[in-house]
């Protein structure tokens, strides 16, 4: 008897422990809110989102943030079409094309992308790609948007390729096989079965990858250029809403309205990562697959 | 006609192979530029002095014991919540609407941006908990950032357990718990061990969560206690590049440091690769 009861005991244990994730995602909501939420006791909630002037240091202060989320939006839109194309076709080669001694070699190489720290790919942007650039295309700065993207792009890849890769390989074999034996080619049954037949995992991975890159902040902060206008060219630099963040927060004063201001910023980031995330996980649990039912 | 399809088939199987190798040639690019420039800065003062003269000499050996011990403080806090809450998802729980919020909880923890848990850190672990800049409030913050990539890991090693191990063990009388302690969890700890090594690895090159919450600009100490300010690798990295007093002056240290951070975390990363592929042969005879 004592064994079952130790049983019961320790199931509720678990059971309480798997709670801890969501304990913490409450708790982070819950403070991002409580520092977040007074800053609309000086400015409105619309003049903080649309105004185009952020001055936080200045007296009077000015707390507007619509140049940053316009950065935000607009690295993450550029670093998507750079990333999305080449994450999706490598997860094509790789659960395709690619012989299995060569995926082998190709998927560590994946991963160790992913695992790179943000900061290198962010001290690489600063110190290689920025004079590189300058050069190039003969602009004064070569921290801007352009090389914000290009940096964050190497971050959404890994994302994007391998939750690519597993929806590509979980398309049964059969639908395949049916396809060669009407006699289409392999490029074909990529195109038009394979593709079809994996599109929402596609999808939440686009969207997962763009997730993080709207979110990574030591790319942002080091390679973007770090001014709060808004951008007139691919080559002007910006101030993501990560950034600023970050930047700013050790010159705040705690409890100040520029410390407020800055966890409401909080807010605004979190609120795009949580609706990217839901939708990812709509998509994907809505249109999942199940077995070759519904093509 | 099938000329023509065959050909444009060729075309575009060209293009993907170019786009993977570009992902490769990227990682090469980044790779080789930190080693053929850091490793001229690499001695064995700059691994076990501190930095001297305002940080534009010496070397890093407080940011390498603070990233240790960050490192340390997320393990200890990370592994037990995630085993278990992965031990829950996989063998406890049945598909009911609990597990499903639970899942959803775990999803939206993966995708918070890094900067936003250092946020929380700085107005939970060092303010309302009073730890201050410290390397437990810095190492917590770490820990709820890697619980995801932990449980994920580690449930996925709970599933290659066959079922039949499961079922001959309750065939013989052991209660569940009993079963999971003594068959399950053996056999899926390589696994296991595998996905903290990888979640570890990237508690280690963080920046953005330990910034307000446990790394300083500079302290020559090493940290002997759990509530002592410490230097880390990635900050360090930020604070030269970006803050120091002589920025290009101390590009060589730069280079060294993220030469030592990078080596750092591609070296677990590259364990942890050859232990699963290890085990995956293993799984198949």
């Amino acid at each position: 008897m004592k064994r079952q009861s130790i049983d019961k005991g320790v199931h509720s244990l678990f059971l309480a422990i798997a709670l801890f994730s969501i304990i913490f995602l409450s708790l982070i909501m819950l403070f991002l809110f409580k520092e977040g939420i007074p800053i609309f006791d000086f400015i409105t909630v619309k003049d903080f989102l649309f105004g185009q002037y952020w001055y936080p240091t200045d007296d009077p202060a000015d707390f507007g943030i619509f140049p940053l989320i316009l950065g935000s939006i607009y690295v993450t839109i550029v670093s998507g079409l750079i990333a999305i194309p080449l994450g999706v076709m490598t997860a094509v080669y790789l659960a395709e094309i690619a012989t299995p001694r060569v995926a082998e070699i190709v998927k560590p190489i994946v991963e160790l992308m992913a695992s790179m720290p943000s900061v290198i790919i962010g001290f690489f942007g600063m110190v290689v790609v920025a004079p590189f650039l300058q050069q190039v295309f003969n602009i004064p700065v070569g921290l801007n948007m352009f090389n914000a993207s290009l940096m964050l792009a190497f971050m959404a890849i890994p994302t994007i390729c391998s939750l690519c890769e597993d929806a590509i390989f979980s398309v049964p074999t059969a639908l395949k096989e049916a396809s060669f034996a009407l006699g289409a080619t392999h490029l074909e049954t990529i195109v038009k079965v394979v593709i079809p037949a994996s599109l929402s995992g596609i999808c939440t991975a686009v969207i997962l990858g763009l997730s993080r890159a709207i979110g990574e902040t030591m790319v942002v902060l080091m390679a973007a250029g770090g001014a709060a206008m808004i951008p007139m060219s691919i080559f002007d630099p910006v101030r993501p809403l990560p950034a600023s963040i970050a930047a700013e927060m050790a010159e705040a004063p705690f409890r100040s309205e520029h410390y407020h201001a800055l966890f409401a910023i909080g807010i605004v980031l979190f609120v795009f990562t949580f609706l990217f995330n839901i939708l990812a996980d709509y998509i994907s649990y809505r249109f999942r697959q199940t077995g070759e039912a519904s093509l | 006609m099938k000329n023509r399809r065959k050909t444009v088939q060729k075309i575009w199987f060209l293009l993907l192979r170019l786009a993977a190798l570009l992902n490769g040639a990227a990682l090469l690019l980044i790779v080789y530029f930190i080693l053929s420039r850091g490793f001229t800065a690499i001695s064995w003062e700059f691994l076990t002095k501190a930095p001297e003269n305002s940080m534009t000499e010496g070397g890093i050996l407080p940011c390498i014991a603070g990233t240790i011990g960050l490192c340390l403080v997320t393990i200890m806090a990370a592994l037990p919540i995630g085993i278990a809450s992965a031990i829950y998802l996989n063998e406890y729980s049945g598909k009911g609407k609990i597990v499903r919020i639970i899942r959803l909880g775990i999803n939206n923890l993966a995708g918070v941006p890094s900067i936003v848990f250092g946020l929380f850190g700085l107005a939970f672990f060092c303010i309302v908990l009073d730890m201050g800049v410290s390397l437990a409030a810095g190492g917590l913050t770490l820990a709820i950032m890697t619980l995801p990539v932990i449980i994920g890991a580690s449930e996925e090693a709970l599933k290659t357990v066959p079922d039949t191990y499961r079922e001959a063990s309750l065939a013989m009388g052991a209660t569940q718990w009993q079963t999971i302690r003594k068959i399950v969890l053996p056999a899926a700890f390589p696994g296991i061990l595998t996905g903290s090594i990888l979640g570890i690895s990237r508690a280690a090159g963080e920046t953005a969560p330990i910034m307000y919450t446990g790394a300083v600009f500079f302290t020559p100490n090493l940290p002997d206690s759990i509530f002592d300010e410490v230097m880390a690798l990635p900050y360090h990295i930020y604070v030269l590049a970006t803050a120091g007093t002589n920025i290009e002056a101390t590009r060589h240290l730069q280079y060294g440091t993220a030469l030592v951070l990078i080596v750092l975390v591609f070296g677990m990363n590259l364990t942890a690769i050859i232990l699963r592929s290890k085990m995956r042969k293993k799984l198949r005879i």
